[in-house]
């Protein structure tokens, strides 16, 4: 009853008003929902179907060749493997490295806060740019290895700023208290800080397990063995180049053929690779609006 | 330990000029903050993001890989006369900067426009589905993003099936901007709004009953309770993204580029990766590059001056 009284209490503009911008939403949450059906039902389709007339709803004539061959093919799973790897990895290292530096930054009377905050400010408006940082990377050797796209972008700036505008919300009592109790820094902020944080800590992991999974151009100019090739760039052959790895459509006969069915295993292939995150991402929602805001306000 | 550092501060009062001892009192006192909490991130910024900006050196030079930055010849500013000089440079200008400022106009006010609706919505249940879904699309990568565009698009794609044509879009350089924001504004748009239904949930309660007592409309709640809660959330937000025009992704605009639609889709950032990289000229594109930022940071000055002055000194 409360929920129709308060709808009732607008004027009728305002009811029109309202009413346009709910069709507006409505029409956006279709626009979503709409091309990623099409994309799973069409990856059940056969082939020559899905080329002249689109997909039905006639489940009869449903497959799973699709699945069966980008399944089956090895390199996917390579890619697999090493954008699990890779993305842990980085991670792992980047909200570590970039938690415990807010903490000192947090500090009022950090001797040289000032300093660093110049220091680390910059470099999120100023760069070397791709070829200094291309030839920089060759140089220290990391050419071909995983660390070139993990260790330059592991310590985030911004990431930093939110933890630390974080951290100066928790109430100094706690660390008072602490002190008290004799526990030095380290013990403070370990057993103490971190596990209050962990609304702002779930929100960095995920930003940087999103980043890394979803990154492909670092991989791309470092990383030219096939073997080391995280999952974006096995897909950017298969969406992008249209190569698709050539076992998995090599038995067709007629290149007509062939170009149907790689059609197909793309929609499968997009399936496969987006699933993982896409059901992740739902059991952190609670943590997006305190993480999240706990940086953006004082920026 | 603690005599010394009551000492200290009482040297500390006595005169105030001398803050060196001060400063290695207190380091050795607090060497773990340095030692075990900066280091870490200390070391990665100055190899990582002051090493390259050493190189970036090169881009004044005819840089040799095999004499390296030490044995290479000077040139002075001749990349970049080049790079001015040229008839390309105009073109790949413009398309950076319609590519962005565009997608900028469009998709900056559609998040708020999200949040303002989102905001509206009684029941906390439908309101988390609606936000569940909104968000989705920001999960997905670019590349799989540009998968999808592309297949959509095709001759063959579904787009023509429903058109009942045989129209290759990606092919258009007519049609690549609107490609590439529109797909923008269906990725990002939805997650962009966080930040402003945030800070609306965050608005005074009270206040808003208040508004609707006094009878109030939308837009007059909108005018005296919600926009003021996102205000300053709005002016960072449009500073950021105003000031990084320049520096606009090199990702998506490579994953939609096809040999016909280049008039539109070569921005400075793959010009940069293909002269770079792929040809082997590491001067000359570093020089490009260095042009980019340069402008970027040009522009995030003059962006967070004009919007300081319009909110009342209040920039980033």
């Amino acid at each position: 009853m409360k929920k129709k009284s308060r709808f009732a209490r607008y004027s009728i503009q305002d009811k029109a008003l309202l009413s346009c911008g709910y069709i507006l939403l409505g029409l956006f949450v279709v626009a979503i929902v709409v091309p990623m059906i099409y994309i799973v039902v069409a990856s059940f389709m056969d082939p020559v179907t899905l080329q002249n007339k689109g997909i039905t709803f006639d489940f009869s004539k449903w497959t799973l060749t699709a699945y069966e061959r980008v399944m089956s093919n090895a390199q996917i799973w390579v890619g697999f493997k090493n954008a699990v790897i890779y993305s842990v990895l980085f991670t792992v290292i980047s909200v570590l490295v970039t938690l415990l530096a807010a903490y000192p930054m947090s500090q009022k009377n950090f001797r040289g806060r000032g300093f660093f905050n110049v220091l680390f400010m910059i470099t999120m408006f100023f760069g070397g740019g791709m070829i200094p940082t291309y030839l920089l990377i060759y140089n220290l050797g990391l050419l071909d290895t995983m660390w070139a796209v993990i260790l330059p972008g592991a310590f985030s700036v911004w990431n930093m700023i939110i933890a630390r505008t974080y951290y100066q919300g928790i109430p100094g009592e706690l660390r008072e208290a602490a002190q008290v109790d004799g526990a030095n820094e380290l013990v403070y902020y370990f057993k103490i800080l971190l596990p209050v944080c962990t609304p702002v800590i779930a929100v960095l992991a995920l930003w940087q397990f999103v980043a890394m999974w979803n990154s492909y151009f670092d991989a791309m100019i470092y990383l030219n063995d096939a073997s080391k090739q995280p999952l974006q760039l096995v897909l950017r052959s298969i969406l992008i180049q249209n190569q698709p790895e050539s076992g998995m459509i090599s038995d067709m006969q007629s290149t007509a053929e062939r170009a149907q069915l790689a059609e197909l295993l793309k929609y499968a292939t997009i399936i496969v690779s987006s699933l993982p995150l896409l059901v992740m991402y739902p059991f952190f929602q609670k943590y997006f609006d305190s993480g999240i805001m706990a940086g953006s306000v004082k920026g | 330990m603690k005599t010394s550092s009551k000492a200290v501060s009482a040297v500390k009062q006595k005169k105030k000029g001398t803050g060196f001892h001060n400063t290695v009192v207190y380091v050795k006192q607090h060497w773990q903050l340095y030692l075990i909490f900066l280091l870490p991130a200390l070391l990665l910024t100055l190899i990582f993001k002051y090493g390259p900006m050493g190189g970036v050196l090169i881009a004044f030079q005819d840089y040799n890989p095999i004499r390296g930055i030490f044995g290479s010849e000077w040139v002075g500013l001749e990349h970049f006369q080049r790079f001015m000089s040229s008839p390309d440079f105009l073109q790949y200008l413009g398309n950076t900067l319609k590519l962005s400022i565009y997608g900028l106009l469009w998709g900056f006010p559609i998040p708020i426009l999200l949040a303002f609706l989102l905001n509206r919505i009684q029941s906390a249940g439908i309101k988390r589905k609606i936000q569940l879904v909104l968000y989705m699309p920001n999960f997905i990568s670019v590349i799989v993003l540009c998968g999808i565009v592309r297949i959509f698009l095709s001759v063959t794609g579904p787009i023509n099936l429903l058109l009942d044509s045989n129209i290759n879009f990606m092919t258009m350089p007519g049609a690549f901007r609107t490609i590439y924001i529109v797909s923008s504004i269906w990725q990002t748009a939805g997650w962009a709004s966080i930040m402003y239904t945030a800070s609306l949930s965050n608005a005074s309660q009270e206040l808003k009953e208040a508004a609707v007592i006094d009878g109030a409309n939308i837009f007059q709640q909108i005018k005296a309770v919600e926009w003021p809660a996102i205000k300053d959330m709005v002016v960072i937000q449009f500073i950021l993204q105003a000031g990084n025009i320049m520096s606009i992704g090199f990702e998506k605009a490579y994953a939609l580029q096809t040999d016909l639609n280049m008039d539109t889709s070569e921005i400075i950032a793959t010009y940069v990766y293909k002269r770079g990289l792929l040809d082997g000229d590491y001067s000359f594109s570093t020089a490009v590059g260095l042009f980019n930022t340069v402008i970027n940071v040009i522009l995030l000055i003059v962006v967070n001056k004009i919007v300081a002055k319009m909110n009342e000194g209040q920039g980033l």
